[in-house]
């Protein structure tokens, strides 16, 4: 008898042993932002779901792109999602190191993505990641001092109406700048920024020909504007202001006005951190006068799986949930429709919930009209509004931000930055082999 | 008189010396305030200092977001594992160099020290693929070796600077009572120098608990310390500031108080040898 209960408690031991041993585990690399975080905090459901254990390693940006680049060129196989972005996306598909996202199941419809969306995270037709959310660049303004200023802000502002509201905005004895903007070195940062300035001032990176632009006029008008508006109406030291400084000056109602990520409006209009949540506006990026084209730009954290995992099943099983319709619902269900992740889905912004969000139309607006294949006025032969996807752009973006920040902070002038860009890019371009 | 000048120069002297010293602690101290702060008061202009609703929220959170002591385990093995395993590699080394010198022994210490010159990510490449190869990716054992390979050049010079403080007579005489080299090492060199080894232990267990570049890159799970808890709080889109002093709070907690209760031994360490 007691024989016969050993062997049973043995058996039992042995089935829970194997159930543990064949329990499979994902490991997820990804980036500290509110969407990334409030995703971790329902991958029980996900587990429940489909016995699917999630462990996550979260980094800062840098070092998270640092992180995954050196993991996926040596295949050390240490995660099994990467979260990244258009950038790296369609080089890293290019080179064979993700998985293609194909044969997803028909619950999850891809063409709902948007389409701007797919064509960012896809090389040559085939999706190699799945937008979590995605952003693009819009104007946020105080009504208030909008409305104090004596101007209506249009949908679709100019660059030289900024510029003159900027202007009626400030009041430097009451500590209000009309204007932040990013200054900040780093090609992700003030890089982007005035990239996407170039582009609404007809500049861009490189010709046909992929030979550097700083030398032409555009640039230089580009730069010139952005100096001098700057300094008319930009906070103090905003050579060194990035999104989160510029946040918190926006929260602290210390800004006029503020372009940058659509991301950033849930936050400006949360009243628990925001001091003038209720006194938001929102409009198109602005361009110049006579350019058709805008200053904002298109970007996602996105999914994408490295190949050479052993986890591709329970890995494509993930981005499916993560990034499904019934993810976003599960989430506005608990944390209401201006939580979810914005900017993937079509069929979230026909949802009428949705629609009711302040900044829903606007973001839309944005991300529509932006065209990574064509983000300037003159043809270019990369793809990327705020970048140019190739892998030797990180590299010389910091760089040539680094010469503008310069001239942010008044060390340099806007000729002497210009030169020392063209030089260095055509030099890295040339070693480069283009 | 002249007692009234030294009492003044002494009360000066003591004022400076504060006045550096909460200078240096200020951002440390910031740091915990930060963390008992709400989001929206830790970015506050001006700065609150202390007239705020003190709050522990942040370290809720944390807690509840990130298993802290898996953390602390790891830096606590890292840590103590390759600070130990130094100190037995380098106490031979440094007793070689100290009592038993060749002519190229200042060269070999001056291109050990050279090594720690260079940028470590020139070699993130070649180390990667050999964690790889070796399947020490994500091991507490590999980050041992790597960061007691890294901290191994200044062991060994400030051991050696310790041992040299130490007459060779003394060895000399254990030597001609038929002490061993084990023993020699062991029962009489290695007593004499107790105080420099606790200091270059200390030393070098603070610097293995605060290395971010290794550890950050070779971990991911299983034997990710301390510093990767702290990064995972850092974000580029999002005003989180009084989270991440929350978690560097709890970070730094461990080594502050040991640093606090050791601050004797580390001082005269110090102070007594190596970088004197």
């Amino acid at each position: 008898m007691y024989l016969k209960h050993a062997l049973r408690a043995a058996t039992a031991l042995t089935f829970v042993a194997t159930a543990a041993a064949h329990a499979q585990s994902i490991t997820i690399a990804t980036v500290n932002n509110g969407d990334m975080i409030r995703m971790q905090g329902y991958t029980d459901k996900f587990t429940e779901a489909t016995g699917i254990d999630v462990e996550w390693v979260t980094l800062e940006e840098n070092v998270l792109r640092q992180r995954v680049t050196t993991d996926i060129t040596t295949k050390g196989g240490q995660f099994d999602i990467m979260t990244i972005g258009m950038y790296e996306t369609p080089i890293w598909g290019a080179n064979g190191w993700l998985v293609p996202l194909e044969g997803m199941s028909a619950e999850y419809d891809v063409d709902d993505i948007l389409p701007a969306m797919c064509n960012g995270l896809s090389h040559e037709g085939t999706l190699f990641a799945a937008p979590f959310y995605g952003e693009s660049s819009m104007v946020m303004y105080r009504t208030d001092l909008m409305e104090k200023a004596g101007l209506e802000m249009p949908d679709a502002p100019t660059w030289q109406f900024i510029r003159e509201a900027a202007a009626a905005m400030t009041d430097r004895d009451n500590d209000i700048n009309g204007i932040c903007l990013r200054g900040k070195a780093g090609w992700g940062e003030g890089g982007a920024f005035i990239t996407v300035t170039g582009n609404s001032f007809g500049a861009r990176w490189f010709d046909e020909d992929w030979k550097p632009q700083f030398d032409q006029p555009e640039w230089n008008e580009a730069l010139t504007f952005f100096v001098d508006m700057m300094a008319e109406s930009g906070p103090a030291g905003y050579a060194t202001n990035g999104f989160n400084e510029n946040l918190s000056l926006f929260q602290q109602g210390k800004c006029g006005m503020w372009i940058d990520a659509t991301v950033a409006a849930s936050f400006v209009t949360n009243p628990d951190d925001s001091t003038v949540a209720d006194k938001v506006g929102f409009a198109l990026a602005p361009n110049s006068d006579g350019v058709d084209k805008r200053s904002n730009w298109l970007w996602a954290w996105a999914l994408a799986i490295p190949a050479g995992t052993q986890q591709e099943d329970a890995a494509k099983q993930f981005i499916e949930w993560a990034t499904s319709k019934d993810y976003i619902e599960l989430v506005a269900e608990n944390e209401g429709w201006a939580n979810v992740p914005p900017g993937a889905r079509t069929s979230l912004y026909e949802n009428p919930e949705y629609q009711k969000v302040p900044f829903a139309k606007m973001t839309l607006d944005s991300i529509l009209s932006a065209d990574p294949n064509n983000p300037t006025v003159k043809p270019v032969p990369y793809v990327g509004i705020q970048f140019a996807a190739i892998p030797e752009f990180a590299g010389i973006a910091t760089q040539v931000s680094q010469e503008f920040s310069a001239v942010y902070a008044g060390q340099q002038s806007v000729e002497e930055a210009l030169e020392k860009a063209q030089a260095f890019t055509a030099e890295e371009m040339e070693a480069a082999g283009y | 008189m002249a007692r009234a000048v030294t009492t003044r120069c002494k009360s000066l002297n003591t004022a400076l010396a504060w006045a550096i010293r909460l200078l240096i602690f200020f951002p440390i101290l910031w740091t915990i305030l930060i963390s008992f702060k709400t989001e929206a008061q830790a970015i506050a202009s001006p700065p609150l200092f202390l007239n705020f609703n003190w709050t522990l929220e942040n370290y809720a959170i944390v807690q509840e977001r990130s298993d802290y002591m898996r953390f602390l385990w790891n830096s606590v093995i890292i840590a103590g594992g390759s600070t130990i395993l130094g100190v037995i590699i380098a106490v031979p080394a440094a007793w070689a160099m100290a009592f038993v010198p060749s002519k190229r022994t200042k060269d070999i210490l001056l291109w050990m020290l050279s090594t720690k010159m260079l940028p470590a990510v020139g070699v993130l490449y070649p180390i990667y693929l050999l964690f790889i190869r070796l399947g020490l990716l994500d091991t507490r054992g590999g980050l041992v070796v790597v960061l007691m390979l890294i901290n191994l050049p200044i062991i060994v010079w400030m051991l050696y600077t310790y041992f040299r403080e130490i007459p060779g007579e003394i060895l000399e005489a254990a030597r001609m009572d038929g002490a061993t080299l084990k023993e020699e090492i062991l029962y009489v060199l290695t007593p004499m120098a107790i105080p420099g080894i606790a200091s270059t232990v200390l030393l070098n267990f603070i610097l293995a608990w605060n290395e971010a570049f290794w550890t950050l890159n070779l971990t991911a799970v299983d034997a990710a310390p301390l510093t990767a808890f702290i990064a995972s709080y850092s974000s580029p889109e999002g005003l989180f500031f009084a989270k991440l002093s929350a978690a560097s709070t709890m970070a730094i907690a461990p080594i502050l108080i040991l640093g606090w209760f050791s601050q004797k031994q580390l001082v005269r360490g110090l102070t007594f040898g190596a970088v004197k």
